[in-house]
C-alpha cells in the first residue's frame, strides 16, 4: 500500500534523529538560540535585504553542520509563505513593497529556524526542552497528540479515498463538494474513534495523564556555550 | 483448579451508551497456567468483556483479577498484571520510535529511562524485532506492527496477556511464527480470535460467546466443531 504519511512529516522526522553534533546539544540549548534569532529577525528594521541574506547563510550554515538536504530545508521552510502572502500583498498594492518583502524575508527566515531546530531535535525532546524552560505541560502534550495525529489522519483520509476511487468515484464539481463534505465528516468520526482507541491502549500501559520523559538531560557546558554564541550571531549580523 | 483464580467474573452486565446490551451475565474464571481462547460470533460481546478485565470498562457484576477489584486504587496494579494486545496494533504504537513505545509503560512504571530502555530492549529481544528498535512504528509491516506492541505489554511484566483478534492483518506464516511466540510465553492468556487453528496452537480451553453470555466452554477443536466455527 502507497504510503500515506506525507512526505515531508516523515523526513522532518527521520532527520530529527540524526547525530551531528547540532542534534547532540540539549534542546534547551537550542529553543534559546532559536527564541533570540527570532526577535533579532522580528525586530530588524534597517538594511533588510543584508541582514536577511546574513541571516540565511547562517542558518544555511547550521543545516550542513547537521549534515541534513539544504535543499530540502529550504523547500519546507516555504510552506508558510502562502500564509504570509495575502498580507504582503496588501502592503504591495498600498505601495509599501519595501515592507512586504521585508515582511515575506523574517517568515521565511523565522519558519527556517524553526525547522532547524525541528529537524535536529526530535519531537519528544524538543518538549521536554520546552517543559524545562517552563511551558505548560498541558499545551506540550496536546502539541504531542497533535503530532501523532498528524501522521494518522492521512492514513485515514487514504484508505477512504481509496475506498471512494475503487468504488469509481468520479464525480462533477457539486456531487464532488457533496461528498467531500461527507467524508470529511466521516474522517472527523473515524478519527475520533481511532484517538479513543489509543487512548484505551494508553491506559491499559499504565497511562497517568503524563507523559514519562525517555531520556534525562543534562545541560552541559557545550550546551551553555553554544547558546550563547548561536543566540549572539543573529544579533551581531544585525550591526553588519 | 488452585484456589485462587487470575481472572474471576461472576454475573457481569454491561450496556453501551445507546443502549445495546453488550454484556448480560457472563461468568468466567482463568486459573494460572491456562490459555483460553474466546470464540464467537462479531458483537457477541467478546472484545467489551476483556477491556472489563483491566479496568477501561466498568460494567456491573462481581470481577476480581489476582484476588483485586478493578477499582480506582488497584487499577494501576491491575493494569500491570494485565497486559491487553489491541485489535489494531496501530492504535497501540504511538511514540516516534520503536523502543520509545515499548519503553512507555515499563516509564509509566516509575522506571528510570536507562531501566526502563533495558527491559524494554529485553522484551524486543523476546519477540525477535530488537533490530527495530530505531524504526518509526508507521514504516513497520503488520506483523512486525503486532510484535512490538507485545513487547510494549511484555515490558511491563505482566501475569496475564490478553489478545484481541491478534491475526488481524497477518498472513499466515506470520499467523504461525505469532503462534509459536505466543506459546513460548510462560503468562497465561486470553485470546479473542476467528482463527480455530490459532486458537488450537495457542489455547488450552475455548470459551463461546453468545448474545452477550458464555454459552459453552470446553476443548477448542470440540466447541469448534459444536458450534460449527471450523471453516472448511
Amino acid at each position: 500500500m502507497q504510503r500515506a504519511v506525507p512526505r515531508s512529516l516523515a523526513s522532518l522526522d527521520s532527520w530529527s534523529r540524526g547525530s551531528s553534533a547540532l542534534h547532540r546539544f540539549d534542546p534547551r540549548a537550542k529553543l534559546i538560540a532559536l527564541l533570540a534569532l527570532l526577535v533579532a529577525v522580528a525586530t530588524a528594521n534597517r538594511s533588510i535585504p543584508r541582514f536577511a541574506l546574513a541571516v540565511l547563510l547562517f542558518l544555511v550554515a547550521g543545516f550542513l553542520w547537521a549534515r541534513l538536504p539544504v535543499a530540502g530545508a529550504l523547500a519546507r521552510a516555504a510552506v508558510i509563505l502562502p500564509f504570509v502572502a495575502v498580507l504582503a500583498a496588501v502592503l504591495w498594492i498600498g505601495g509599501q513593497g519595501e515592507r512586504a518583502w521585508a515582511l515575506a524575508a523574517k517568515s521565511y527566515l523565522s519558519a527556517l529556524a524553526a525547522l532547524l531546530a525541528m529537524a535536529t531535535t526530535p519531537l519528544p525532546r524538543l518538549l521536554g526542552g520546552f517543559e524545562k524552560l517552563g511551558a505548560p505541560r498541558f499545551l506540550l502534550e496536546v502539541a504531542q497528540f497533535l503530532y501523532r495525529y498528524l501522521f494518522l489522519l492521512p492514513e485515514e483520509a487514504q484508505r477512504m479515498r481509496q475506498a471512494a476511487a475503487a468504488r469509481s468515484m468520479r464525480p462533477g464539481i457539486r456531487e464532488g463538494f457533496r461528498a467531500a463534505a461527507g467524508a470529511l465528516a466521516v474522517l472527523f468520526a473515524r478519527s475520533y474513534a481511532r484517538a479513543g482507541a489509543i487512548h484505551h491502549a494508553m491506559l491499559a500501559r499504565g497511562f497517568n495523564g503524563r507523559f514519562p520523559e525517555m531520556q534525562t538531560a543534562h545541560f552541559r557546558k557545550a550546551d551553555a556555550v553554544f547558546a550563547v554564541v548561536a543566540s549572539a550571531v543573529p544579533w551581531g549580523l544585525r550591526l553588519l | 483448579m488452585t484456589a485462587c483464580p487470575l481472572i474471576q467474573v461472576r454475573g457481569l452486565h454491561y450496556s453501551y451508551e445507546d443502549g445495546t446490551a453488550a454484556l448480560q451475565g457472563v461468568d468466567f474464571r482463568l486459573d494460572p497456567g491456562e490459555s483460553v481462547a474466546l470464540l464467537g460470533p462479531n458483537g457477541s460481546g467478546k472484545t467489551t468483556f476483556i477491556l472489563h478485565l483491566n479496568g477501561l470498562l466498568a460494567g456491573k457484576g462481581a470481577i476480581e483479577i489476582c484476588g483485586m477489584k478493578p477499582d480506582k486504587a488497584n487499577l494501576p496494579a491491575i493494569r500491570r498484571k494485565v497486559g491487553v494486545i489491541f485489535q489494531d496494533s496501530d492504535s497501540q504504537l504511538f511514540m516516534p520510535t520503536v523502543l520509545e513505545d515499548v519503553s512507555f509503560g515499563p516509564r509509566n512504571l516509575g522506571l528510570e529511562p536507562k531501566a526502563a530502555a533495558g527491559r524494554a530492549l529485553a522484551a524486543l529481544e523476546a519477540v525477535g524485532i530488537a533490530e527495530l528498535r530505531n524504526r518509526a512504528p508507521y514504516h513497520l509491516s503488520a506483523g512486525e506492527k503486532k510484535r512490538a506492541a507485545i513487547a510494549g505489554v511484555l515490558a511491563m511484566e505482566p501475569e496475564i496477556l490478553v489478545l484481541d483478534e491478534p491475526t488481524t492483518f497477518l498472513d499466515p506464516p506470520a499467523q504461525r511464527s505469532l503462534a509459536a511466540l505466543l506459546s513460548r510465553l510462560p503468562q497465561s492468556k486470553l485470546v479473542v480470535t476467528h482463527t480455530v487453528a490459532f486458537a488450537e496452537a495457542v489455547c488450552t480451553r475455548a470459551v463461546f460467546f453468545e448474545r452477550g453470555r458464555i454459552v459453552a466452554e470446553g476443548g477448542v477443536t470440540e466447541i469448534a466443531a459444536r458450534f460449527g466455527w471450523a471453516f472448511e
